[in-house]
């Protein structure tokens, strides 16, 4: 499907990233590797920085104007914290689905179309072909296959996520970042979002932001803990969830603090 | 308040009923030699009730640690100590079930006499409830050096296993009409070892609590 030629093992080297909003520091000095092909779970309490670290993945930080960055994000190699990075091209690379679904108001094609129209793809065929290639990868396709043309917000909380996470796929990206992508779902709505990540990982490279231990020993293969904005631990998620090295690591994922 | 006070709790009464059941364990070993050595039929049907309650205990406790994977979603530690409680009291309840048999022989030698005098049995007898208790021990205190130990008792009564084997061996040659009390009294020398075996299972997952690592202590 995705004909990402490289046999990298890591698709993003993060070393020394430190980040302030304003004068409080938020992120102390990260050096992390996201493996390829892995689902990456990051955990940690609320307001340990998770999603800063999420957005400073593919630059949406920029959209706050009192946060500072320094250190590197390697990209395969390329530091996408410089300022040269074409950040349409990077947001394309590194797609993102957040929290609560957030579909345009546009119709169930359009949205999944937006991306590639802003691309420049014009042909209708090739538009059509993309958005049922990304409806099926994001395991929606038979159910909206024949109201296509319906408005986005008439489908249900799972469906729209799942919109969402095709919308993402159609820009043919390489790394999914997902920022707790089922806290507002129901379970079903989450097992079958779970599902997809599963499959998915075959194809991207998935780091997700969860606040629930479950879903990440269940869905993840490798899982960093932040805390106060530190990584205080990154490893297998087996050896994370079962016997970790670190005691504050026990303690939050044992719900003894946090 | 400390968080996970209920949790917590219900982790403490988990351990205090393992060693309720260990404890019920340890007695009917001793026990269930004292039936065999005195030819007691009273002391038997002692062994026999308190295994009932050693396997109503085990089900109580499967029923505690599946309802709390079910309701607690524990993770690390709290994880292993309930994958740990699991298993040990399998094990536990498997022992029951030696010292059962080796009571029940009792009856089977009835009222003849003793082919020989107990002396290897009952020291092999103290020598397994002593490692059910060690072993006991080492989980209340998560002692993983404690747990290691286990091994070499474990090897003890083996090799009292074998020489019990070999005596009874000569004896059956000797004296066919020894055969089928010497038979009996080899199920129960095979029994003690089997216990001690489990007892040195209970010391694995004892390990496996305090450090994650699957070990076997005795290979």
């Amino acid at each position: 499907m995705n004909n990402h030629a490289n046999n990298n093992a890591y698709v993003l080297n993060i070393r020394n990233l430190n980040l302030w909003y304003g004068k409080d520091q938020a992120l102390t000095d990260v050096s992390v590797d996201i493996e390829a092909q892995k689902v990456t779970a990051v955990i940690g309490p609320s307001g340990c920085g998770k999603s800063t670290f999420l957005k400073v993945l593919n630059r949406l930080i920029d959209l706050v104007p009192s946060a500072r960055v320094n250190g590197e994000v390697l990209f395969y190699g390329e530091d996408i914290l410089k300022n040269h990075v074409n950040l349409v091209n990077l947001r394309t690379s590194i797609g993102m689905v957040f929290q609560k679904p957030n579909p345009f108001p546009k119709s169930i094609y359009d949205n999944v179309a937006y991306g590639p129209k802003i691309h420049g793809i014009k042909s209708r065929s090739h538009l059509e072909e993309i958005v049922e290639e990304s409806l099926k990868q994001a395991a929606l396709w038979e159910e909206v296959k024949d109201r296509l043309n319906q408005s986005a917000m008439s489908l249900s909380g799972g469906q729209q996520q799942r919109l969402c996470i095709a919308r993402a796929l159609a820009n043919n990206p390489e790394v999914l970042l997902m920022d707790e992508p089922t806290s507002a779902l129901d379970p079903a709505a989450t097992h079958r979002i779970e599902d997809l990540i599963r499959k998915l990982k075959e194809d991207y490279h998935i780091v997700i932001v969860t606040h629930n231990m479950q879903q990440a020993a269940r869905l993840s293969d490798r899982t960093m803990f932040l805390l106060n904005g530190e990584l205080v631990e990154c490893g297998d998620t087996e050896t994370i969830f079962t016997n970790p090295e670190d005691k504050r690591t026990e303690d939050y994922i044992t719900g003894r603090f946090g | 308040m400390e968080q996970r006070y209920e949790f917590n709790k219900s982790l403490d009464t988990l351990t205090q009923e393992i060693i309720i059941m260990g404890s019920l364990v340890e007695k009917n070993i001793t026990r269930a030699i004292d039936a065999l050595a005195n030819q007691s039929l009273e002391i038997m049907k002692e062994v026999i009730e308190t295994e009932n309650t050693i396997d109503q205990m085990e089900l109580d406790i499967e029923k505690n640690c599946i309802s709390l994977l079910a309701t607690q979603q524990p993770m690390a530690k709290d994880l292993r100590k309930i994958g740990a409680a699991l298993k040990i009291i399998t094990d536990l309840e498997r022992m029951g079930d030696y010292a059962e048999n080796i009571a029940k022989v009792t009856k089977r030698i009835g009222d003849e006499e003793l082919i020989k005098p107990l002396i290897d049995i009952p020291h092999m007898a103290q020598l397994t409830q002593g490692m059910v208790h060690y072993a006991l021990d080492a989980y209340v205190k998560e002692n993983k050096e404690q747990a290691y130990q286990l091994g070499e008792n474990d090897d003890k009564v083996d090799h009292l296993h074998n020489q019990v084997f070999r005596e009874l061996l000569v004896l059956m040659m000797e004296n066919p009409s020894t055969i089928n009390q010497a038979t009996q009294l080899l199920f129960v020398s095979r029994s003690l070892e089997r216990i001690a075996d489990h007892a040195t299972n209970i010391g694995e997952r004892v390990i496996f609590l305090v450090s994650g690592e699957r070990v076997k202590i005795n290979d």
